[in-house]
């Protein structure tokens, strides 16, 4: 690696270290000081090649530097910037280290040009996360964090798996788009690789299931850069997939329809994920310029409006220790500041005009609409109009109105309210002035958000979404469940698999101790018995017989062996006689 | 269920008002300030936006609920037996 270029993901993974070692303000300099720099680092770095390395007659390229990798970068440091200044009252280091381990290895799989390099970071992303699961140290998050690595390990099976047939039969790692190999193994094994960490179903449960499971902060971290940097890939790799588009448009109807559903409150910002990154992933299907930077753009304003409403659900579980929906209400009073903040990523994720949301996702359906398909374009509109129920009416209606329980709250410390405050101007920022964004999108932009038919038929789906939600408040109550997902399968299918086998286990044991019975007792020792049968009557009877045949035959012999030499020497003689007789006569 | 208070009721009001002007805008207002062509037939209906968000919202919660009610929900200690 070349001195004029540091790697930003590097810098905080090894620079993770830093923060043990430190104490105190020290400490919290660090935990700013180190994502600052990686940020100023990405925003300093020129396009090209940097960071190659040979490797086994390969060459690894850890500083693929272009106008998208950037992008994504940018957007990655500064969330790892808000997320460690949300964090910075905490007191654990190895959250720290884990969470910049994390942001380091997505910047890693954002930078690199080559297929193990991509594998590399990948595998140290799916594990930093999972220790950040495990971190809230709970029985719950410890087996949800399992469950979290697990998954991954498949998904980065897959990878690898693909990785080597690619490498096989094109002779080649360097990571591209994969569109001329499409239909092979590789292809279908590195897009499931991709799809998975992306969270589209079926592939998607371990979201929902191991986010909300997480420390109020480490959640934040957990929203930014898995789905997003699996967004990323699929831009690189898989531009105008066509199976990309469906799955999408049925990916963020997905997420809605579980929300409605949902009970914890991080849980159904989760499922909002799936729902949002939805939306992407269909702009990478569609594959035109204007989709692929809607996809891009969308992930950029994602990661900051979903970050920011992760933040105002994990200020109420830190400050109320609450988690479900159904125990809370009336919040507005004691935590106006949170309120207000949670509000702005509302209204970014529902796209409310001049919040940014309005701006990145408009992107991803005008292309679908560009592109004549109309049933993408219903769903995607439909998705819109679940989110803002969700994110915008239900969750806030219920967490911070709803019935009033008294509960004793107060604002969170401080610092999770700036870096809610940086995070909320982001979104207006970038809502208001939507060119700041555009300005580095991977293509060059020729499209105007505020158009009068887009803003006024924005403001009347939301507007009457709203009255839809007032009309049936009455059935939205949140109620006490869990919704099945496809972690059923190894969650309780596991457990029906592991009984299923105990039973036939069971059963092929006494099948054996069955066959074992048969086969020793009755024909085993029926065979002894008749061969002790057979041994007594011939074969004891033959060695007697035997016996005294040869007894009889010595005694014959006994009587005929005198011992006398004369009796030999005339035997002998007459033998020698009776030779030379033979001789003489037989001629 | 409690009579709704005099609050609620303003609220309410306020919100019924609003959506109303909201729906009016909506149809008149791309037709004297928009430049922008619609992508589909659909988009031109009166009041498209708003139809299709209201539709949108109660088709989105009754057919969630539905499939909650029939297959997916199960109670919180579901995975802990």
């Amino acid at each position: 690696m070349n001195v004029e270029w540091v790697h930003p993901g590097l810098l905080l993974i090894i620079g993770a270290w830093l923060v043990p070692l430190l104490k105190g303000r020290a400490r919290q300099v660090a935990m700013i000081a180190l994502p600052a720099a990686a940020l100023v680092d990405c925003i300093l770095m020129q396009p090209g090649t940097h960071g190659v390395v040979p490797f086994l007659g390969q060459e690894l390229v850890f500083g693929r530097v272009d106008r998208l990798s950037l992008l994504f970068s940018y957007v990655f440091s500064i969330i790892a910037l808000l997320g460690m200044i949300y964090s910075l009252h905490v007191d654990d280091d190895a959250q720290h280290v884990a969470a910049l381990t994390y942001a380091g290895a997505a910047l890693g799989v954002t930078f690199a040009g080559d297929f193990l390099t991509l594998f590399l970071f990948w595998e140290l992303m799916a594990l930093s996360a999972a220790l950040i699961v495990w971190l809230r140290r709970e029985r719950a998050a410890v087996a949800a964090g399992f469950r979290y690595l697990l998954v991954h390990v498949f998904g980065g099976l897959c990878l690898l798996g693909g990785i080597v047939l690619y490498w096989s039969h094109t002779g080649t790692l360097a990571f591209g788009d994969l569109s001329r190999d499409a239909g092979s193994a590789a292809f279908a094994l590195i897009l499931i690789a991709f799809l998975l960490n992306a969270a589209v179903p079926p592939l998607g449960a371990w979201l929902p299931d191991a986010y909300p499971e997480a420390t109020a902060t480490g959640a934040v971290f957990l929203t930014a850069f898995t789905t997003k940097s699996a967004v990323y890939a699929l831009i690189r790799g898989f531009a105008g997939t066509e199976i990309l588009v469906w799955l999408g448009a049925a990916m963020a109807v997905y997420g809605v329809v579980y929300a409605v559903l949902e009970n914890d409150a991080r849980r159904l910002l989760a499922y909002h994920i799936i729902s949002q990154v939805g939306y992407m992933v269909c702009g990478v299907g569609i594959g035109t310029e204007l989709a692929l930077n809607g996809a891009s753009a969308h992930a950029f304003a994602h990661i900051l409006y979903k970050a920011l409403l992760f933040m105002g659900a994990g200020a109420v579980l830190q400050v109320t220790g609450l988690r479900k929906l159904s125990d809370m209400g009336g919040l507005y009073k004691t935590m106006p500041v949170t309120f207000a903040l949670y509000m702005v990523g509302a209204f970014a994720i529902s796209a409310v005009p001049l919040f940014s949301g309005f701006v990145s996702k408009s992107m991803v359906v005008s292309s679908a609409g560009e592109s004549h398909r109309a049933t993408i374009f219903l769903l995607l509109t439909l998705a819109s109009a679940g989110t803002f129920l969700h994110t915008g009416l239900k969750l806030p209606y219920y967490m911070f109105f709803g019935k009033d329980r008294g509960l004793p709250a107060r604002e969170p410390p401080s610092n999770m309210l700036v870096a809610m405050g940086l995070a909320a101007a982001a979104c207006v920022l970038i809502g208001v002035f939507p060119a700041l964004l555009y300005g580095y999108l991977p293509f060059p932009v020729d499209y105007a958000p505020y158009t009068a038919r887009h803003v006024m038929a924005t403001l009347g789906l939301l507007g009457f979404t709203a009255l839809g939600f007032f009309a049936l408040l009455a059935h939205l109550d949140p109620e006490p469940t869990v919704s099945l997902d496809t972690d059923w399968f190894y969650r309780k299918g596991a457990v029906v698999i592991l009984n299923w086998s105990r039973g036939g286990l069971a059963r092929a044991e006494d099948f054996v101790a069955q066959i074992s019975d048969v086969v020793m007792r009755r024909l085993v020792l029926g065979a002894a018995a008749n061969l002790r049968e057979l041994d007594a009557r011939v074969i004891d009877a033959t060695a007697v017989g035997v016996g005294r045949v040869t007894q009889a035959t010595s005694r014959g012999l006994s009587s005929a062996v005198s011992g006398h030499a004369q009796h030999y020497g005339l035997i002998m003689t007459a033998g020698v006689l009776a030779a030379i007789a033979i001789a003489i006569f037989a001629w | 269920m409690n009579p709704p208070s005099r609050s609620a009721l303003r609220w309410a009001r306020l919100l019924y008002g609003g959506l109303a002007a909201l729906a009016l805008s909506e149809i008149a207002v791309p037709r004297l300030f928009g430049t922008d062509h619609a992508h589909f037939w659909f988009e031109d209906l009166p009041g498209w936006g708003s139809l299709y968000g209201f539709v949108s919202c109660v088709a989105i919660i009754v057919v969630s609920k539905v499939l909650g009610k029939l297959w997916l929900t199960r109670p919180e200690n579901y995975y802990e037996r």
